[in-house]
């Protein structure tokens, strides 16, 4: 009979307790109270906002993904948690934990329940994405195109600041963006210069804006209101002052403010309407200015 | 090596590279940001403020101005000099005269639509003390603009046939070939307002919109609106 190793770690304490079926329980529990809270209360108040059709789908987007990974963000509080509190160490005695087995439902679930959660938000994603665009650029050829007439805007960046032509008024620019209330927009968005991002943050809208690209994304305007537009990509010293605010107004106001605009474009006309190749900038959807004389 | 030497040894690394960062942003700080200029008020009837603002743009600011002395930069008036300081304090609801003398020729607006003035009174400029609604693209040199307060003009350039144009700055207005322009505007409330040129007029670099471009001191600054 061999004699006992004086060196050898003490024995793990023998558990009985289902710690499994507790976790799970305390995880039910928590999820059940959680996830309707959160999505009652914590989903509307998700960005960007209810200004455009855009907006509160993804609103409602983010209030469904909030809701699905809850019960996640739940699982993992109760397991650590519960570690904490249940395999807390008692004395100072170094002791083997318990042996870790292999579980081939535990991995089977696991597996199926991550794939499930997984492919359900891109399946998900992949519908709410092609029933507008989600108010995200689409590049040239939009595939996700709304059906109906647009009211179309050009996004024009450069470095620093954004201006606006309308088309449906005699390829107008302007400074102030100003868009009809109740209305589908097409915004085709470009640049002069470096790579910009066009950002209307409660509409929804983000799209970047590349020189020489007509980056497309639509957006329906819903009642009148104000938005805040800025770039979302570093783009050079003023990038961080490269900002203005936006209008939705309804019909009457727009045509004032565009009837104001118009008086004062018809200065600068008949310069804009001259070719590119003598400085002008007839309507177009992307430009290749000329003057770089001197820019080396 | 005991375990406090270790700690203090990298405490001591940690200390000496920022100490080093410091220096770095110190310096480079030093070299892209302007000193502030004060303009004097004048008060008209009624106690409203009013300000004279007298700027001039050079080709090349030259080595008396700048580190930089082949720099296109704005200068401003002071005192009767002429200083490359591009952050100007202004009083809030005051009436800004402006001023603005240029000796550089022409590069043309990336944008031309940037060429319809706006903003100032009248949304008109004076060009050589004729009333002004646009100018043509192909001739700005510069703009001054200041998107916040929705103030933009272009400044047409010195012809290409300028007999007497000025080489370095500061550049004096009796001497040498010159644009004048014109316009009053107004400051509301108080407010940090960025100003910049629009025109891609950097010689030498990327597609124009390098160096002073991109450096407060030069082309860009700020006007601190205060109460």
């Amino acid at each position: 009979m061999a004699a006992a190793d004086p060196n050898a770690a003490p024995a793990p304490p023998n558990d009985s307790t289902n710690h499994g079926l507790r976790v799970v329980v305390a995880w039910f529990v928590l999820s059940a109270i959680a996830t309707p809270l959160v999505a009652i209360f914590v989903g509307h108040q998700i960005p960007p906002g209810n200004a455009s059709a855009q907006g509160s789908e993804q609103v409602f987007d983010n209030t469904w993904m909030l809701s699905v990974i809850t019960p996640v963000i739940c699982l993992l509080v109760v397991f650590f948690v519960y570690g904490l509190g249940a395999f807390r160490a008692t004395s100072d005695a170094v002791v083997d934990g318990p042996p870790l087995r292999n579980d081939s439902r535990i991995q089977v679930l696991w597996i199926v329940g991550t794939s499930v959660i997984v492919l359900f938000l891109a399946g998900f994603g992949t519908y709410e994405l092609l029933q507008n665009g989600a108010g995200g650029g689409q590049g040239p050829h939009p595939i996700a195109v709304p059906s109906g007439s647009k009211f179309q805007v050009q996004v024009v960046a450069q470095q620093w600041q954004f201006t606006y032509r309308y088309p449906s008024l005699g390829g107008l620019e302007s400074n102030q963006l100003y868009l009809p209330a109740d209305t589908d927009v097409e915004l085709h968005v470009t640049s002069l210069d470096a790579i910009h991002s066009f950002w209307a943050y409660e509409l929804g809208v983000k799209a970047d804006a590349n020189p020489g690209v007509d980056n497309v994304v639509f957006v329906k305007t819903k009642g009148p209101g104000t938005f805040h537009v800025r770039c979302a990509e570093l783009c050079g010293l003023w990038h961080a002052y490269m900002f203005n605010n936006g209008h939705v107004v309804d019909s009457g106001q727009f045509q004032a403010w565009a009837a104001k605009q118009q008086k004062l474009y018809a200065a600068i006309k008949p310069f804009m309407d001259k070719p590119e190749s003598e400085g002008g900038a007839p309507y177009s959807k992307t430009y290749f200015p000329a003057p770089e004389r001197r820019a080396g | 090596m005991r375990l406090g030497v270790k700690l203090l040894l990298v405490a001591v690394a940690v200390v000496a590279a920022g100490v080093m960062i410091g220096f770095y942003v110190s310096n480079l700080t030093t070299l892209a940001g302007s000193p502030s200029y004060a303009l004097p008020v004048q008060n008209a009837a009624g106690g409203h403020p009013v300000v004279d603002l007298q700027i001039e743009t050079v080709a090349a600011v030259g080595p008396k101005l700048s580190r930089n002395p082949d720099w296109v930069s704005y200068l401003v008036r002071d005192n009767g000099q002429w200083k490359r300081k591009t952050v100007w304090d202004l009083p809030a609801h005051a009436t800004v005269h402006v001023t603005i003398y240029n000796f550089d020729g022409a590069s043309g607006l990336r944008n031309p639509f940037l060429a319809r003035p706006q903003g100032m009174d009248g949304n008109r400029i004076l060009v050589d003390g004729k009333p002004t609604d646009a100018i043509d693209p192909n001739d700005a040199s510069h703009t001054f603009a200041v998107p916040a307060l929705g103030l933009i003009l272009a400044v047409p350039g010195v012809p290409d046939s300028a007999k007497n144009p000025c080489g370095y700055a500061p550049c004096s207005v009796a001497k040498y070939d010159h644009r004048t322009i014109k316009f009053t505007f107004h400051t509301t409330t108080p407010g940090h307002f960025r100003w910049q040129c629009f025109v891609p007029c950097a010689a030498g670099w990327l597609d124009g919109f390098g160096g002073p471009m991109q450096t407060i001191g030069y082309m860009d600054g700020f006007l601190n609106v205060k109460a």
